[in-house]
Order: C-alpha cells, then sequence, then structure tokens
C-alpha cells in the first residue's frame, strides 16, 4: 500500500467524474488564485479544486468478525478521509476484530487512524 | 500417497497398473474380479485427468479401422459389451447412432470404403442411406449431405464417468491407489518390481500393467523396453449449451485429402459439441486451446449442421490422445520383461475399445503366469451418484428429508444440490475438477461464476483443510492465494464443527 | 408428498429487484412469495460493499449491503404478507405460471401464484463465451466471483491480475484487490471507451496509477496449474488483433469483467418472448412479459447500471403484479416501442392497450454519441419528445420520459449524432 502516492506534479489532470461527459480538466495555482481549464461547467470548476486541494474519499473495506455466521463485516467510514490517509486506515482495518453481533451502523472504531472519522458497519453480522 | 482405501495393500502386489486413465480403471475393474492383490498408480490427485478427461465422449460402432488391427478388433468388441459395463457401473449410455456424411462424390466413395471396413470388421446393422434419410434421421444435418453412412450401434457416453466409476467400482473390490505417484524409476531386478515414484514413495509389484498414456513409452524405458514411442496429437473442442439445435445423433463428415473433417455430436449430458482439431506436436504437456482450431471447428461443424449455434459456446477445451509409432494399439506383454503388459497408443477408438482391452489384458496376465481365480463376491455393480435434476419429485422429497443438504442448490446452471457435491468428496474428490467431473458443478453456462466459491468452501469443510489448500486441479492450480482476514482461516471448517 | 402452495404474488429472486418488488405488491394488497437461492435476501448487493448505491433513491450514498438490508427491512415489516423462503431454487415455470422449486427445508414445492414476478438478475460472461485459447490453469476469475470471494469468504483469489473489460465491477476490484495487498497491473478493455462510469475509473484505477489500455484484449492465457501469464494484444477498429502487437504480462490471476447476461433460464422454459438486444423478456410499460400474469424486473430484464433503477422498475412490476392477481388480467400489449439511430434498444419493448400517467422509456445507445439528440415519435411522424445531450455512451443507461396521453400508434426511439 506504499505505492499510494498523492501525484505531486503541477498542473495536475484528472477526469470529471461529475457528469458521464468525463471533461479532462487541467489544474494549477495556488492559494486563492486556483484556475481550473478543460471544464464544460462550473460544477467541473469545483469538483477540479477539490481534487486539487485537498482530495478525500470514502473507505469500504471489511473487518474480522467472531462468533458470527459469516467471518467479515462490511464497513465503510463515516463520511470522506484525506486520500493521503487511505493507507494509514486500511491498515488499521484490517487489524480490527469484532465480536457478533454486529448492527448496521454500529461504531467499529470512533476514530479511525487519527482521521476523526468513525468508522461504521454496513452489514449486520448475528451470533451463532 | 495412498488412499485410505487400500485394504489390501500387501507389501508386493500381484498387479500393479500404472496410469488412472479410461484404460487403466477399465483393467483394474475387470482385474478386481479376481483374487489378486492389485494397485493403481497414478500421477496426479485423480483419475480420468489425461486423454480421458478430454475426449469425444463417442462409443465407435468400430468402422473406422483397418480389417485385422488390435483396432478394429477391440471396437467391436468394446462396443458390443459397453451396454453391460455401463450398465452394471451407473455410467450413462445411449445408443443415438451416428452418420458419416458425405458432402459430394469423393465424400461417397469414402462413405462406401467405410462401409467395407465395416462389414469386415463385424459391426452390424450399418447402412449407406440418402441425403433425404439421413435428415429424417437427424433433421439438423445440412441440406448439402448427399449420402451418409448409417451406424445405429454408435452410441454416447461420459468418458470421464466411465473411468470414475470403473476406479470406484475396483476400489469397492479391494483395489488401492496411489495418487499424485509419478513412477520415475523401476528396479527390476528382484522377483518382483519396485516401482519408484518422486518423493521417495515406492510400490512393489509382481506384474504391471503399462496404462500411462501419453507417458507409456516412458515407463517402458524404465523397463528398458524401447519398441514404441507415443506422440501426443492434439484435439480441440467446443462445448456448446443445450439448445434446439443440439443434434440428438452423431456426426461425422467423410474422411478425405482434406483431412477427418470434424464431428458435432450430442454429449451423455445434453450439450452439443464439435471437435476435435488434430494437431501432432512433440509436447507431451501442452493441451492448450488455439484461435485457429477454434476457427477451423467453427467453420467445419457448420459443414454439418449449419443450424448449429455456436454463440452458445459454454468453453473450449483440448485432449491429446496418445497416438502410438505402431499405428495401431499395443496391447502385449513386453519382449524385455514379459511380467510387463502394454497398454500403450491407444488414441481413438480407445474409450471404446476399454472394456475389450481390460478382457484382453486379463488373458495375456494369465498367458504370462498369473492365476487368475474369481473371487467369490466380487461386486460389478456400482450405485452412480443420484442426480438431484433427473429425480421424480417423490425421489426428490424422499432424499431431502433424508438428508436436507440434497435440497440445497449449489450449482444453478446444472441444478447440483450439495448433498451431490459431498457425495462426490466423500467417493474421492479432491479438486474442483474432480468436483465437476462427478457431479457437474461448474460444468454449465457460467462456467462456476457462481459456484466455484461455494464448492471451495464444501471441499475445504468437508475435507478438513484450509480454503487455500483447495485446487482446481491438483499440484500447483491453487484456487485462491490466501485469507485477507485471519477471521477467514478455517471459517468453513469451524461452521461445520458447529453444525 | 409436497403441497401446493398458492399466493398471489410469488417473486423469483429476493435481490434489490424482487424486495422492491414484493414491497410494493404487499402495499397493494398481495400476499406474497419471496423465493431467494441464497441464505441471505440481498442478491449481488452483499457482496459489493463498496458506496455509491442509492443517491437517486434516498439522496444519499450507501454501500451495497445497506441498500439491500434497507429494503429487506421493509420487506420483514410487512411479515404478515411477504413471506422470504431462502435457500430456496426455483426449478421450472410453466406457461400456467406453476412454480417448481426446492429447499432444504420443505423439499420441493409446487407454488400456483395469481403473478409471477421474475427478479432473477444477471450472470457474468465467462472466458469459455469469449473463446481466449490458451491453457486452462487456475486463476481466471470473472470479476463477481473474485468480488464475492474477498468481501464473503475473506480470500484473496491472487496476488497479481489483470483484468480484462472496465466494467464497473472490474474496476471496483481493481480497487478492493489493491486495498487487499494484491497488484492490479492493467485493466484492458477492447473498445475505445470504458463501460464503466468516470468516478471509479478516476477513484479505482487512476488513484492508484492502474493502467487502462483501450482497444486492447487478452488473446491468451499461460500457465500449466496457476495462471503464469496472459498475452494482450491490441486490436484495431474492427476489434481485430493486430500482428506484431502481442505482449507477454507476467500475472498469476486472470479477472472478467466483460459484460453480464441476464438469466432468464425460467423465463424461456415458460415460453415467454424475449428481446435479443436485451437479453431480456418482451415487457410492456407495467413489466407484464407476454405471458399474462408473468411480469419482470431488474437485470433479468436488462441489465441496470443503477440499483436505484432496479428498485424503480420493481415496484413498477410489484405494483402490478398485485393488481393482476387481483383482477385477473391487465390491458394486453397494445402498441410496439422501436429502437432507432443508435438507439440499441428499449425497455419497455411494448406499450398495453390502456397506458397511465408517465411512462419511462429505458434505453441504451449502440456506440459513444457526443453531442446526441433524442427524439421520441409515433411511427406516424409526431414528435412527443426531442432533447439534446451532451454525450451519450453504452455504458450509461438513458432515460426519457413521455406522457402515455399523446401516444398514438408505435412509438420510435431515435437517437442521432449531431
Amino acid at each position: 500500500m506504499d505505492d499510494i502516492i498523492t501525484m505531486a506534479e503541477r498542473p495536475r489532470e484528472f477526469i470529471c467524474i461529475v457528469c458521464p461527459v468525463g471533461c479532462p480538466l487541467k489544474v494549477d495555482g495556488d492559494g486563492d488564485n486556483i484556475v481550473v481549464t478543460g471544464n464544460a461547467c462550473p460544477r467541473g470548476d469545483a469538483y477540479g479544486r477539490q481534487e486539487f486541494l485537498r482530495p478525500t474519499r470514502v473507505v469500504t473495506s471489511s473487518v474480522s468478525v467472531l462468533g458470527a455466521d459469516s467471518p467479515l463485516v462490511s464497513v465503510k467510514t463515516k463520511g470522506d478521509i484525506d486520500k493521503a490517509r487511505i493507507p494509514a486506515a486500511l491498515a488499521e482495518i484490517r487489524a480490527l476484530t469484532v465480536r457478533a453481533p454486529v448492527g448496521i451502523g454500529q461504531i467499529i472504531a470512533p476514530d479511525l487512524a487519527g482521521t476523526g472519522v468513525p468508522l461504521v458497519a454496513t452489514s449486520a453480522a448475528a451470533r451463532v | 500417497m495412498l488412499e485410505a482405501d487400500g485394504l489390501n495393500r500387501p507389501d508386493v502386489f500381484d498387479c500393479a497398473v500404472i496410469g488412472g486413465g479410461v484404460i487403466g480403471c477399465a483393467a483394474a475393474r475387470l482385474l478386481s474380479r479376481y483374487d489378486i492383490s492389485l494397485a493403481l498408480i497414478e500421477a496426479s490427485e485423480d483419475v480420468s485427468t489425461g486423454a480421458s478427461r478430454a475426449n469425444s465422449g463417442i462409443a465407435h460402432a468400430g468402422y473406422d479401422a483397418a480389417p485385422g488391427s488390435a483396432m478394429a478388433r477391440l471396437n467391436v468388441r468394446g462396443s458390443a459389451i459397453y451396454g453391460q459395463w455401463c450398465g452394471e457401473l451407473g455410467v450413462p449410455f445411449e445408443r443415438c447412432g451416428s452418420l458419416v456424411l458425405a458432402f459430394g462424390e469423393t465424400d461417397s466413395r469414402a462413405l462406401a470404403e467405410l462401409y467395407e471396413s465395416g462389414l469386415a470388421n463385424g459391426v452390424p446393422d450399418m447402412s449407406l442411406i440418402s441425403g433425404d434419410e439421413a435428415r429424417a434421421l437427424e433433421p439438423r444435418v445440412s441440406p448439402d449431405a448427399i449420402r451418409a453412412l448409417w451406424a445405429p450401434t454408435a452410441g454416447i457416453t461420459s468418458p470421464y464417468q466411465l473411468t470414475i466409476a470403473c476406479w470406484e467400482n475396483a476400489r469397492a473390490n479391494g483395489l488401492a491407489t496411489f495418487f499424485d505417484t509419478r513412477v520415475t524409476g523401476v528396479d527390476c531386478s528382484g522377483d518382483h518390481f519396485i516401482l519408484n515414484a518422486d518423493g521417495g514413495a515406492s510400490v512393489r509389484a509382481r506384474y504391471v500393467i503399462n496404462a500411462a498414456g501419453l507417458f507409456a513409452d516412458e515407463v517402458a524405458r524404465m523397463f528398458a523396453d524401447s519398441s514404441f514411442s507415443i506422440k501426443p496429437r492434439k484435439g480441440e473442442y467446443i462445448l456448446l449449451d443445450r439448445d434446439d439445435s443440439t443434434p440428438r445423433r452423431v456426426l461425422f463428415q467423410a474422411p478425405s485429402a482434406m483431412g477427418k473433417g470434424v464431428l458435432v455430436s450430442p454429449t451423455a449430458d445434453g450439450n452439443a459439441f464439435a471437435g476435435p482439431t488434430a494437431l501432432d506436436q512433440t509436447d507431451k504437456a501442452d493441451a492448450s486451446t488455439t484461435r485457429e482450431g477454434a476457427d477451423e471447428l467453427r467453420r467445419l461443424a457448420l459443414r454439418s449442421v449449419p443450424g448449429l449455434n455456436l454463440r452458445a459456446a459454454i468453453t473450449a477445451f483440448s485432449g491429446l490422445r496418445a497416438v502410438g509409432s505402431t499405428g495401431d494399439f499395443i496391447i502385449r506383454a513386453s519382449d524385455i520383461q514379459p511380467r510387463l503388459i502394454h497398454a500403450a497408443g491407444i488414441a481413438s477408438p480407445g474409450l471404446t475399445s476399454a472394456p475389450a482391452i481390460a478382457e484382453e489384458l486379463a488373458d495375456i496376465l494369465a498367458a504370462q503366469g498369473l492365476a487368475l481365480k474369481e473371487k467369490p463376491g466380487w461386486n460389478p455393480v456400482r450405485a452412480p451418484i443420484e442426480r438431484f435434476a433427473a429425480m421424480t419429485t417423490e425421489r426428490q422429497a424422499e432424499v431431502i428429508a433424508d438428508d436436507p443438504r440434497w435440497g440445497h442448490v449449489i450449482c444453478r446452471c446444472e441444478t447440483v444440490t450439495e448433498g451431490e457435491i459431498v457425495e462426490a468428496i466423500r467417493r474421492g474428490a479432491r479438486s474442483m475438477d474432480g468436483v465437476k467431473r462427478r457431479v457437474r458443478a461448474g460444468m454449465g453456462r457460467c462456467q462456476g461464476g457462481f459456484c466455484a466459491p461455494r464448492v471451495i468452501e464444501l471441499l475445504s469443510r468437508e475435507r478438513g483443510v484450509p480454503m487455500d489448500s483447495i485446487t482446481k486441479s491438483g499440484g500447483g492450480s491453487l484456487m485462491l492465494a490466501g485469507p485477507i482476514r485471519e477471521s477467514a482461516r478455517g471459517f468453513a471448517s469451524e461452521e461445520e464443527a458447529r453444525a | 408428498m409436497t403441497g401446493v402452495r398458492v399466493t398471489d404474488v410469488a417473486i423469483i429472486g429476493a435481490g434489490p429487484a424482487g424486495l422492491a418488488a414484493a414491497i410494493t405488491a404487499a402495499d397493494n394488497g398481495a400476499n406474497v412469495l419471496l423465493l431467494e437461492r441464497d441464505s441471505h435476501p440481498g442478491g449481488i448487493l452483499r457482496q459489493c460493499i463498496h458506496n455509491g448505491f442509492g443517491l437517486h433513491y434516498f439522496g444519499e450514498e450507501l454501500t451495497g449491503p445497506e441498500y439491500a438490508a434497507r429494503f429487506a427491512d421493509e420487506a420483514a415489516k410487512r411479515a404478515g404478507r411477504v413471506t422470504l423462503m431462502t435457500d430456496t431454487m426455483a426449478l421450472s415455470l410453466s406457461g400456467d405460471r406453476t412454480i417448481t422449486a426446492v429447499n432444504p427445508h420443505d423439499g420441493p414445492l409446487t407454488i400456483k401464484p395469481g403473478a409471477v414476478v421474475l427478479a432473477m438478475g444477471c450472470r457474468e460472461r465467462t472466458r469459455g463465451a469469449l473463446g481466449i485459447p490458451g491453457t486452462r490453469p487456475a486463476g481466471v476469475y470473472t470479476a463477481g466471483a473474485a468480488q464475492r470471494l474477498v468481501n464473503l469468504d475473506g480470500y484473496l483469489p491472487g496476488r497479481r491480475a489483470v483484468i480484462l473489460g472496465s466494467g464497473d465491477i472490474g474496476l471496483i476490484m481493481a480497487r478492493r484487490l489493491t486495498w487487499e495487498g494484491a497488484k492490479v497491473l492493467m485493466v484492458c478493455e477492447l473498445m475505445n471507451y470504458s463501460s464503466g462510469l468516470n468516478r471509479n475509473i478516476s477513484q479505482c484505477l487512476r488513484d492508484y496509477g492502474i493502467p487502462l489500455h483501450f482497444n486492447t484484449t487478452v488473446s491468451r492465457v499461460h500457465g500449466a496449474e496457476r495462471v503464469e501469464a496472459v498475452t494482450i494484444v491490441s486490436v484495431d477498429d474492427k476489434r481485430q488483433a493486430i500482428p506484431g502487437s502481442e505482449r507477454l504480462v507476467e500475472c498469476d490471476t486472470l479477472l472478467l469483467s466483460v459484460g453480464l447476461l441476464p438469466e432468464n433460464e425460467l423465463t424461456r422454459m415458460a415460453g415467454i418472448e424475449l428481446d435479443p438486444a436485451t437479453g431480456g423478456a418482451v415487457v410492456d410499460e407495467r413489466r407484464q412479459t407476454s405471458l399474462p400474469g408473468v411480469f419482470a424486473c431488474g437485470n433479468v430484464l436488462q441489465v441496470h447500471d443503477l440499483a436505484d433503477h432496479v428498485s424503480r422498475e420493481a415496484e413498477t412490476a410489484g405494483r402490478y403484479a398485485a393488481r393482476f392477481a387481483a383482477a385477473g388480467s391487465l390491458p394486453a400489449p397494445a402498441l410496439r416501442v422501436r429502437a432507432e439511430g443508435f438507439t440499441r434498444y428499449v425497455v419497455p419493448q411494448r406499450i398495453s392497450a390502456k397506458p397511465e400517467g408517465l411512462i419511462d422509456l429505458y434505453y441504451r445507445v449502440s456506440d459513444a454519441v457526443k453531442p446526441a439528440r433524442l427524439v421520441v415519435k409515433s411511427s406516424d411522424g409526431g414528435t412527443i419528445l426531442s432533447r439534446r445531450k451532451q454525450a451519450m455512451t453504452p455504458g450509461e443507461m438513458e432515460r426519457a420520459s413521455i406522457d402515455s396521453a399523446k401516444l398514438s400508434g408505435d412509438t420510435v426511439v431515435l437517437t442521432e449524432a449531431i
């Protein structure tokens, strides 16, 4: 996972994901002076800025569950985390183990990898 | 590795069969009726993993082989006793008949020659018929076919079912089996042979049957017998889903200067296939399929059945036929070591001839001094694994009431239940392919897309081994790379422990 | 012996389509028997642990299991009307709407429903259907099978993977495998575009530097026991391999994400008319098939991009299945809906004799059209709807709502490049 790199080259290029057109965006600048080009609409501008300044993602995975009718319970970060924190988040997820029963929405880790974002269960695990 | 069924495991076996293909297993099955100690030695993890896994599955009528050859004699004899063998062993066999199609005058002359050969070989009930008569027998036959050779005694069977059934029956009658045991050298210095395998194991036997398929020449050389060689001939196939275009009879094309043609045939399971190609090669390990082979099959198959739905292709596969250097089956005692009996060069019509070859091998063993006395209590009957999909509703209710796993469908495409898969594993399936050959799980249109994960779980649970030790076909063919979480490891077996 | 079960509506499959149909049928007064072959409801969503579901339906982003659980919970709340039978495989459907099924608990079952909803979903295209030559080692998986192994069983199918096909499942699996420590070497796509969402290309491939090679396919599998390598090759605009462009890529796994096929074996068994373009049944706007009282919805009818659309479509099927069960009949299909120009197919393919309210036409284009114009018109020429769109791609299902009052005669759905 160490090879997940936030590319530092400039200008940065993205495919806009806002709609199916998929405009190729170029973003450059710093501070208040960010310039997005290649977008066909204002939503593309906003997306480009976000990806450039502070890309964030929801992480979905699964954790070990004991005493259940399945080996895993699926989980997600309850909100976006910084993209750069994904490797640390995944490492913590891998190390977690919970005990059945688990309900959907149950907090599995209150502050995942220091992101301030909790990890919650997205599937239930009944006790057997 | 010795399977746990070796009831009569003496220090020295009376007879050891090398090779768990249809020939080795048919021989073992026949010999298991005699009061001798018997072993089967197989290089891979299961029986029926070589040419017996991938061939046309046809019991030929017997007009193909040259009159006077062992192929001709054993084919016709094999065909005659096929019904009895398959009946006793619970193996599908249907005498659906075959048509050799002629598309022109040259082809028609070739039909006449086949007909003459057939008469000389003693093939019963053949007739030369018109194209229209052929289409009356099989409406899917091309309007371009002008004549046909009709052989009603030809039939279809399942080659791996037959092999597995022979093995199970032999095993029930006392056969000991060594899997994952590749014979690499033989010590012929004593009064019995010592067959040494890689990994240090050895099996001792007074008589040896060499049914090692592609490797029969290499086995012979271990006995200092280099009287023949074996070359692989690749045959590619395309398997098609069940469909209105599936023919009900075996359709050959007249052999010509352009080649032997390909056949279009129903399988014992109701699918259709087109094949085989015929490519002589040197590599005994290369059973890969090719773009060229598939293209050739598609083109030639449509000649016989223009309406064949090739879009319904489920899979392509190929088999390597063991072609002997003599041009005929090599079934005889070795000149160098008379207690070594060869059953080599068993290319087509080997599947048809297998029961007859087994009889002949027994005769040769007896002639070489092995006393073959029938043993009391030999049971010729092997019950097949019942197919849930083929049961009456009443029978389905009965088996599910007895064991609910028979009501749990695992393979959707072929409607195979957990009960059938568990039974296949109990009877000796150790891999995905082993399960597939026994009960068809994964053989349908989704090719295991849905059921492969379930079958891995069942193999793990029933055999009490980790999921990531399950293989597709033994050896290093591991299905999985490892658990992503500690809790996954051994989960299937824990589940079983709780149940 | 086997009892015969009578119910108003029998639904085959408790994935997103079957669950939504069951809830709506129950809310329309029907008693529902819901047959599910797996041991839990939810269908394929159970293994789709990534997020992105529910934005249209619930207005929030959910993971697959969460999305499924919302519907399963709603169905459970209607336990008096909705009976869920798990581990139950439907084995046959006959022309008189009789279903036979089996499960470990009840054994063989015969079900005589007033109406049937087909919600069996789809399966993945396989290597065999593509005819990729080579050896047949372990390590060739469809992306969905790999997804189940990782997300439900907790096992990695391999450690170095090549993915053929840039459908969404393949893209999602590229990230999933990467996150679990496997190396995804590349995604190969036969076409010059991806049928996957841009979002997935961006967040599942680009985020991790996984190359996506267009106009590229796998031409051979290598390896005796386990996959050892694949040959990839460039293709021309007729999708034919370009000689000399072959490249050997060492890997232990080949994942296939090369298309989904509606699972219509039961539909065929019942003699229901199928649309070769969708692989699903021909239906009218109520999702009634050519067999009166048999409805179809979700991926068994047409492969959807979004579970949200599946749910909506299933609600339509469930509502009218309940109505059919109560009334014994519905207006028969009367008008045809035809695909023209770049429109590859339209669902529904028929309009009934008495359509009501707004009708949603779902369609896909056969090629990327940028920009495109959609025209919905009567076959006699009158335009019902015309609109322009920046881009339409085969990977994106399109929808057009038309007022049924404006329909006269057959309807044409035309997509043209502008």
